[in-house]
């Protein structure tokens, strides 16, 4: 029967492809997407990640003399093939970074029953900063409410302190993703008395007419997006067409890389996006890339991404997971590590700025310190603007912190229903 | 000579009706079964559960119902992907109203729920037809996901939207959430594939099906011979709700854990199982398990050979994965457009006269 012969290729092929890694090789998964309407932004990002592994196995030889791995699978950004990209890849994988809220969400509880950590930097599920409900992710150093705080936080000083009874829309992917930050706005608005409408666009966003009608006909004083992928080109270009002030629309982090304003070109001068670490590639650590991996012809993809916004992002991510597990082989004084043994490297990771320096990032991202309760890191974030003449995003504030009086209760509220949804009892955090 | 029916003499009405009347077919089904039943939970791992078998059986069973529907009574749908969502939902506020309730009571009481929203969104099927029905049906799928998006109570006011399964037990043994083990799971999703689609194929060949096959030929000639459509057409219409709500709540609750509406019943997976009842064929059981396994199954085993076996990168990998689908739908089409169930038909024809062909 065709469903036998089914089987059968299908056992041939699986036996060929779990081919277990070596001993001694530290594996990190990559669940990356380079397909589909959210390809070219996780394309950067996958590419910083590689890169940045790969400089550690030809500089260094990898972490503590053990070599890395990092097998890829296309996730396309789509929750039922992160699953099976999961699956694939969790034999002996050391920390997952799907880059997706959605596949976040599919995964928070098996990677807790499968003792892997998860590190979603500056995405996924905010509430996880509560250590002590969820033991096996992660997402310092920032997160969407940190964002959404810092965003608030921003058009306060440029309204010289008073938000009263401006308009503030906020554009949004209506996704997981996208509504995370309604609460944290709808309670800061309460507390600084704007008025925010929402304004959802479906995936992939790549029609947003109606969307931006009604934000013609509104006249916010202030726009925020939430958006990902080809919605960010789409609705930065819809903002030029309605000769909207772009120094008055500020995206997250998700919507600030070169690719969602180059296809608006000199009009979408002035365009803000929030940052949790440093812009362009200014900082000593490109020149060991370009010379360990982009002209040794190993860079992922096609190397022409160095310093792009979600590049420097991805490099980000994979030096915090090498930090960890370089941390972890100290704790448990072993060159192999296992899930467990880097999601306690992950749970004391302290990152200074002269580890900073060392590294050759000096002032790119905060300081880390990392608990058992705090999970979350210190949630600074700045603002850049885009020079479109100069083609360059540049850092036009210090990093500042969020508002902590608003979104730590947040997140026990959200932690707390989670942990009562799931009978999770919290752990004791000395 | 390998696969005849001579010789295979009847001699009572009940063996003349059964489901299988050949002898061939019925031991090939029985052994499938008990290989399915016996030997592969035994062997199963999480990845052949999760990237696999249960995509495989919580798709089949979304076709099986499209395909009742359309394939048996000729009512074209596009809303499938929103039904799905209906029964994930259904499933969701179930789980966490009733934590005590048995998962498989959940997973039939969702599809009941569904049955009963797929009569609502069937009754314009009585005055309009054909591609109107097919846009009426549309409307559905886009205001269930508009439904689910908007109002929060479905997905109990959580901060993102997102709905997630508790864990919840059968016999004392977790079916959904993170420790379920992965045989539990599979023989959960097979227990009730097996049940409906035998179910499936008894409606079909009974009077209710012989109803909806009328319709599907000529509903005025049907209307004539004196088959009521309303009835016809509303029980083809719960019938098929009810089976894509199991779906969708197995989806949902057994399979992915979590679900936004957007992403995980989008049109696209409207299509999707369109696409799996046209290429496996329309009005037939098998047909929606070989369309099934083709839209589940080949994406993944192309994945598991370019990635795994060959070691080619993994986006050019996903690029010519798409293409290759692609081609081949077109290929079965333009080779059989009467779907895989029909390459099987023939190839039994073939088999009976083998090795004397006339």
């Amino acid at each position: 029967m065709k469903i036998k012969q089914f089987g059968a290729a299908l056992v041939a092929a699986t036996i060929l492809a779990t081919s277990v890694p070596v001993a001694a090789d530290l594996t990190f998964p990559m669940l990356s997407y380079r397909t589909g309407p959210y390809g070219p932004n996780g394309a950067e990002f996958a590419d910083g990640y590689a890169d940045y592994f790969t400089l550690l196995n030809e500089r260094d030889g990898g972490i503590g003399g053990a070599k890395i791995l990092t097998p890829e699978c296309e996730t396309a950004y789509n929750t039922a093939k992160g699953v099976e990209c999961y699956e694939s890849t969790k034999e002996g994988a050391l920390v997952y970074q799907p880059l997706s809220t959605g596949i976040t969400y599919q995964l928070i509880p098996k990677v807790t029953a499968d003792d892997i950590p998860m590190h979603t930097m500056g995405y996924g599920r905010t509430s996880a900063a509560n250590g002590k409900v969820f033991s096996h992710v992660f997402n310092y150093p920032a997160n969407y409410w940190d964002g959404a705080s810092v965003i608030i936080k921003h058009i306060s000083d440029e309204e010289k302190g008073d938000l009263k009874g401006k308009k503030i829309s906020l554009v949004y992917h209506n996704s997981a993703y996208g509504k995370e930050p309604i609460r944290t706005l709808e309670e800061l608005a309460k507390k600084h008395g704007y008025v925010l409408t929402l304004i959802p666009v479906d995936h992939p966003g790549q029609e947003q007419k109606s969307q931006w009608l009604q934000l013609r006909r509104d006249r916010p004083d202030y726009i925020i997006m939430y958006g990902w992928g080809v919605m960010n080109q789409v609705a930065i270009k819809e903002a030029t067409n309605i000769r909207f002030d772009m120094s008055k629309f500020i995206g997250i982090w998700w919507s600030g890389s070169e690719n969602d304003v180059l296809p608006a070109g000199d009009k979408a001068n002035g365009y803000k996006a929030v940052t949790f670490h440093g812009v362009g590639d200014n900082y000593p650590i490109f020149d060991e890339l370009k010379k360990f991996v982009k002209d040794a012809g190993k860079a992922a993809g096609d190397g022409s991404n160095l310093g792009t916004a979600l590049y420097n992002r991805g490099m980000y991510a994979a030096m915090l997971a090498a930090e960890a597990a370089a941390n972890a082989q100290k704790i448990h004084s072993t060159k192999d590590l296992t899930g467990a043994q880097m999601r306690d490297g992950m749970e004391s990771l302290k990152i200074d700025q002269d580890r900073m320096k060392a590294l050759g990032l000096e002032g790119f991202g905060p300081e880390i310190n990392v608990t058992c309760a705090n999970h979350g890191g210190p949630g600074l974030g700045a603002i850049q603007q885009w020079d479109a003449k100069a083609k360059k995003w540049s850092l036009i504030t210090d990093f500042v912190e969020s508002d902590r009086s608003v979104i730590d209760p947040l997140i026990a509220e959200d932690s707390a229903a989670y942990a009562k949804e799931n009978s999770i009892k919290e752990r004791d955090c000395k | 000579m390998f696969y005849r029916e001579s010789g295979d003499f009847k001699t009572n009405y009940a063996d003349d009706q059964q489901s299988f009347p050949i002898k061939l077919d019925r031991y090939a089904v029985w052994i499938l079964l008990a290989f399915a039943f016996f030997v592969v939970p035994f062997f199963i791992n999480d990845y052949w559960e999760k990237s696999v078998l249960v995509p495989f059986l919580v798709w089949s069973m979304a076709a099986l119902g499209l395909n009742i529907l359309t394939g048996y009574c000729g009512q074209v749908s596009l809303g499938t992907g929103g039904f799905m969502a209906v029964g994930a939902y259904s499933c969701y506020k179930l789980m966490v109203a009733f934590p005590g309730l048995n998962i498989f009571f959940v997973v039939i009481l969702a599809g009941l729920i569904t049955a009963v929203v797929g009569i609502a969104f069937g009754l314009p099927s009585l005055r309009i037809k054909g591609f109107y029905l097919a846009v009426a049906t549309l409307a559905s799928q886009f205001f269930l996901i508009w439904m689910f998006n908007k109002i929060p109570w479905f997905y109990n006011y959580s901060s993102s939207g997102m709905i997630t399964a508790p864990e919840r037990t059968m016999f004392g043994i977790a079916i959904s959430g993170p420790s379920a083990p992965s045989w539990a799971t599979y023989l959960f999703c097979l227990t009730l594939v097996t049940i409906f689609a035998f179910m499936a194929r008894n409606l079909t060949r009974g009077r209710i099906g012989r109803a909806w096959k009328s319709i599907h030929d000529m509903d005025i000639a049907a209307e004539i011979i004196g088959i009521p459509p309303l009835q016809a057409k509303l029980s083809a219409f719960a019938v098929s709700s009810f089976y894509i709500g199991m779906s969708g709540a197995m989806l949902f609750g057994v399979y992915l854990g979590s679900a936004e509406p957007g992403e995980a019943f989008g049109i696209d997976k409207s299509f999707l199982v369109l696409f799996m009842v046209i290429i496996g064929g329309l009005g037939s059981i098998l047909g929606s398990f070989l369309g099934a396994a083709f839209l589940i199954l080949v994406p993944v085993l192309m994945k598991n050979i370019m990635v795994g076996a060959f070691g080619w990168p993994a986006d050019l990998a996903a690029h010519l994965e798409l293409l290759f689908i692609g081609a081949l739908i077109m290929f079965f089409l333009v080779v059989e457009p009467h779907g895989l169930a029909q390459l099987w038909r023939m190839t039994k024809e073939k088999l009976r006269l083998w090795p004397f062909p006339h």
